[in-house]
């Protein structure tokens, strides 16, 4: 008891978020032990595990940073193509699938990582809307590249071309890794929600830590006032630099996830295109900018509502769109704030507190 | 010969971004958000003239304008009950509600229209004109964009130099604090500021599909992104700057399919957009950003 | 600070509730509606139970066409089926979800289907989904019969079947067929390269091409960000002075292809395969524009044989539009489901694995006469055999070549 007071409001709120999250992992992995969950909900667990870390790893971007980026899919896609491209040529090789599956994840990681740290170079220099664009422009070409790509591999080395599969110019036992728009076939499915939620635990680690640490005051004074951060010494570009390339590296790791998940892996503007960075950013704001354990309930609540949609049919996608509208307004609008206050439970027992002091 | 015709389509296509630009631009200027939803309102403009053409048989001209008239209600109609009350809002929040907007208006044409493409009539029917020997060929949509884009740009700017609105317009894209201690309606402006660029997107839409017969709900979104980016790159914000931003974008997206590849062509207009964009931080004509400290 | 956070989450949870609330009461309305208009056929003959089939493709999205045209066309078979004594004395119920063109959204439709007791699979649409669902299909030992994914991964499973032709089948028999009718020495190309079913057709075409003689002198490309303008890869054909594009595309990029070929005074001939089937329906097209325009294709709505006059005009009645290749795929497909369900001696009371080992057996044994094909039969890969009609558009129909 001593310890939970003496515990600073930080540590409380972090040891609430990874306690929500285990909490919620041991509720439905029992559900899935006793077999009491339906298809669907089995089957929504790696992707919901997926837009937990792309929604948190986005927040570090755009909460604690301050920059908004519309490219993170773009993050996501290199992270998947690459993990996904590395299972497939160690498939025969590394047997132990948590092995070669963790080599995958880790790949992914730093190949996302490096693309952050090579974008944010220059694009860093921009600022506000600027960014956002050219980070939308980032997502859009590496989209463009994959499908536009084919790539095989022989003893005789890497083969590329624009063309079709038949120009690689592969030999007998070669192996076509990338065959243009149908994208890569037959990615093992290594993801399982245990595996999707100790990445969620790690993410959480990386973010929250990051946060409380010297380097995440810096980085968030940047964002609160970036010639006063200056002033002081901070090295703008490095803290920039390191916020976005641990982003992306994180959302590399959702990608390759996001791969293992599926048999085959595409990049369609629906899950590698802007859509998918806006849907990300939606997560983000619906839960409350720089708020982590916001995004990961928004991340969660949005997933699920067009799934849980599905009687309306036609309606659904239009519902969803008017839950996005109608939340805005009723988070932001100054009137609809005041009423709420007005009829608000915590006012209203507050009043009761107060007439019974008068009395 | 092949040159001069690419650069007459880019020029032409770019036309077209260079109008949608401009609703994006000025709502941008002015109401400082980026509306996602512009490019839907394009779609909606559309079909209000598909249906006008085809089944109401109305003349051209009078479907044109009833387009134009329902897209500006559209957009003081959305701009009223989405975006009015968030003035006060993190710009974030703007942005999801007009990204909440653009699904909204898809699908509500998706639940209409249904999802088959529709064909649409060229609004202006007459031969196209051929030089240089049969080489070069310029239909009457490419003249008639041309047109009608420097038309739009020249009318808009002599608007915003010589109106009293538009020099509102320009108060409160200057600083709208200031502009409100002024006298000047900084709520009216904004409201005129979307009809403006919903009766923009109207026309754009208009000549989207003449020169691009096809229609469906998703017609609006491509054209409205790259319409976004042609904004920016011009220097988001400067009304000439979305005019050279747009012909600029289509230049290079033909040049880019005709010379190098017509695989790679996003990834080539996304590329010169970056490196436009590293040189020149704010866009071609986007005025540098004094910091205050 | 926190209590803001408080009040954004429940402002968040409240619409969430609203939302499916409201979602709740739409959804018994629609399935109330369903039972009805099945029921209405023959209530009172249901001693046989019910047999659930699962539809999936996209309704919404891009390519929500597609979807929309095999579910319509499925759901008139359905109908036909229950108003004729259902499928062995049992009615045929059918829920068809969206997937937005998507696969993990397709993964999600499939287990919906699940929990609501599909016995079999009658999707995906489209290549991509399918080829996601299938090892799933595959895993939990579910018949899959896809309507129209045509990509070679969809069906490399055992208990998986396809309706339509595959990729490289159209794209080596359009090359045979250039070549053996004499159409063009010169072809070139116009391709979307970041679709599977267009890329997968033009791969197989230029691999034929160069087996049969066909002199491909320019191939062009578009994607899915760009495919407003075709000025560029319309000239380049023009240039390379090409007798035929072979186009092997949707109908919606067509008209448009199509429409600048005659602004630019191209007069070369256009050939297609079957995504190109729809293009005469196109509302608001000017059909003088695919005149002599020809296409690889299994299904015509203007034939003249008793089965798809009913089926255009049932079709026509239902949603007010002629069918395409899609909706006669759908059509196809839950007979199919039926013809093989028959075989096997299906009943209601079966799980989706023991039908599944019933029906697979059975499908290479069985002759289906369909809208595609008056006598399918399958090969034990899943493949479906049957000749590929090459139309050509003659005064605004189609005409039968060969």
């Amino acid at each position: 008891m001593n310890m939970i007071k003496s515990m600073s409001k930080t540590t409380k709120n972090n040891a609430i978020t990874y306690a929500m999250v285990i909490i919620a992992f041991a509720v439905v992995q029992t559900m899935v032990m006793t077999g009491n969950i339906t298809s669907l909900m089995n089957g929504l667990l790696v992707p919901l595990c997926t837009y937990v870390i792309l929604a948190i790893s986005l927040n570090l971007t755009v909460g604690i940073l301050g920059e908004l980026s519309l490219g993170h899919a773009g993050f996501m896609c290199v992270g998947a193509f690459s993990s996904s491209i590395f299972s497939q040529l160690t498939v025969d090789v590394i047997t132990t699938g948590w092995m070669r599956f963790s080599l995958a994840i880790i790949l992914g990681a730093i190949m996302a990582g490096l693309f952050g740290f090579l974008v944010g170079i220059p694009v860093l220099r921009l600022k506000g809307d600027y960014l956002a664009i050219v980070t939308l422009a980032f997502g859009e070409i590496v989209k463009n590249v994959i499908n536009a790509i084919y790539v095989g591999i022989d003893e005789a080395g890497v083969h590329f071309s624009l063309q079709d599969v038949t120009s690689l110019g592969l030999s007998e036992t070669g192996l076509v890794l990338i065959k243009g728009p149908r994208g890569i076939t037959g990615t093992p499915k290594d993801s399982t929600f245990v595996i999707g939620v100790i990445l969620i635990i790690i993410t959480l680690i990386v973010i929250l830590n990051l946060m409380n640490s010297r380097t995440g005051r810096a980085i968030m004074s940047i964002r609160d006032n970036r010639i006063a951060a200056e002033s002081v010494g901070i090295n703008i570009t490095k803290y920039k630099l390191l916020a976005f390339a641990i982003s992306a590296a994180l959302a590399g790791v959702a990608g390759a996830l996001y791969a293992h998940n599926l048999s085959t892996l595409t990049a369609l503007p629906k899950n590698f295109g802007y859509n998918m960075s806006i849907m990300i950013l939606v997560f983000v704001v619906l839960g409350g900018i720089g708020n982590i354990r916001g995004s990961i309930i928004a991340a969660v609540v949005l997933t699920l509502i067009p799934e849980l949609l599905r009687s309306l049919n036609d309606y659904r996608m239009l519902m969803y769109a008017i839950v996005l509208i109608v939340t805005m307004i009723c988070t932001w609008s100054p009137k609809i704030k005041e009423l709420r206050e007005r009829y608000s439970l915590q006012n209203w027992i507050q009043k009761k507190k107060h007439a019974k002091e008068v009395v | 010969m092949e040159f001069l015709s690419y650069l007459i389509n880019g020029i032409s296509l770019g036309s077209v971004f260079a109008i949608i630009a401009l609703g994006y631009t000025m709502v941008y200027g002015i109401a400082k958000m980026l509306n996602f939803a512009h490019g839907d309102v394009i779609m909606v403009g559309s079909y209000v003239v598909f249906v006008s053409v085809n089944s109401m048989e109305l003349p051209t001209v009078v479907s044109v304008l009833l387009s134009i008239v329902v897209c500006i209600v559209l957009g003081v109609v959305i701009e009223g009950i989405a975006y009015k009350p968030l003035r006060q809002a993190p710009k974030l929040a703007v942005l999801i509600t007009a990204i909440g907007v653009s699904y909204f208006l898809q699908n509500v044409a998706l639940l209409i229209f249904g999802a088959d493409t529709k064909s649409f009539q060229s609004v202006v029917k007459a031969d196209p004109i051929t030089f240089a020997g049969g080489q070069v060929v310029v239909s009457v949509e490419t003249i008639v964009t041309i047109a009608a884009c420097i038309i739009i740009v020249l009318a808009l700017s002599y608007f915003m130099k010589h109106s009293k609105m538009g020099r509102a317009m320009l108060a409160v894209s200057e600083d709208s604090g200031a502009a409100q201690l002024m006298g000047i309606n900084v709520n009216r402006t904004i409201t005129v500021t979307f009809a403006i660029g919903s009766g923009l997107a109207a026309i754009a839409g208009v000549l989207l599909c003449s020169a691009y017969p096809a229609l469906t709900p998703y017609t609006g979104s491509m054209p409205g992104i790259k319409a976004f980016v042609a904004a920016v790159f011009g220097g988001i914000g400067s009304i000439p700057g979305a005019l050279i931003g747009g012909i600029l974008l289509g230049i290079i997206e033909i040049m880019g399919k005709a010379y190098i590849s017509s695989q790679l062509a996003d990834a080539i207009v996304f590329g010169v957009l970056i490196v436009v964009l590293i040189v020149k931080p704010t866009g071609l004509l986007g005025k540098q950003i004094q910091e205050k400290v | 600070m926190k209590k803001n956070l408080l009040k954004r989450m429940m402002s968040l949870t409240m619409v969430a509730a609203m939302a499916l609330s409201m979602a709740g009461c739409g959804g018994s309305a629609a399935t109330e509606e369903a039972t009805t208009s099945d029921s209405t056929a023959s209530a009172e003959t249901s001693e046989g139970g019910t047999f659930k089939i699962g539809g999936i493709g996209p309704t919404t999205g891009a390519v929500a066409i597609a979807g929309a045209s095999v579910k319509a066309g499925a759901e008139i078979a359905v109908e036909e089926i229950n108003a004729a004594g259902g499928i062995n004395g049992m009615m045929v119920e059918m829920n068809y979800q969206d997937d937005e063109h998507d696969a993990e959204k397709a993964i999600n439709a499939y287990n919906t289907l699940k929990d609501w007791g599909m016995q079999v699979l009658m999707g995906t649409v489209t290549s991509n989904p399918c080829i996601g669902v299938a090892p799933e299909a595959e895993a939990d030992n579910m018949f899959l019969l896809t309507p129209c994914a045509s990509a070679v991964e969809c069906i490399v499973a055992d208990n998986a079947f396809r309706v339509c032709f595959s990729d490289p089948n159209q794209g080596a028999a359009s090359a045979q067929y250039i070549v053996d009718n004499g159409v063009a020495d010169k072809v070139a190309v116009i391709y979307d390269s970041s679709d599977v079913y267009s890329s997968g057709i033009y791969e197989s075409f230029a691999a034929g091409a160069a087996e049969y003689g066909v002199d491909i002198v320019e191939t062009q490309a578009f994607t899915s960000e760009s495919r407003t303008d075709f000025s560029v890869q319309i000239q380049k054909a023009k240039a390379s002075g090409a007798e035929l594009v072979y186009i092997p595309i949707y109908y919606s990029d067509a008209t448009l292809i199509l429409a600048e070929a005659v602004k630019q005074g191209y007069d070369a001939r256009f050939f297609g395969c079957d995504g190109l089937d729809g293009i005469l329906n196109v509302e608001g097209f000017d059909t003088s524009l695919a005149e002599g325009l020809m296409l690889l294709t299994p299904f015509a709505a203007d034939a003249t044989d008793d089965l798809t006059v009913s089926f255009v005009e049932k079709y026509m009645d239902k949603v007010g539009e002629v069918p395409n290749q899609y909706a006669a795929d759908g059509y196809d497909a839950i007979y199919i489901i039926k013809a093989a369900a028959e075989a096997a001696g299906v009943t209601a009371d079966m799980d989706y694995s023991t039908i599944c080992d019933l029906m697979v057996p059975v499908m290479t044994e069985i002759t289906v006469a369909g809208l595609t094909g008056p006598a399918m039969t399958w090969e034990a890969s899943g493949e479906p055999n049957k000749d590929p009609k090459v139309v050509e558009i003659v005064d605004g129909a189609y005409v039968l070549m060969q």
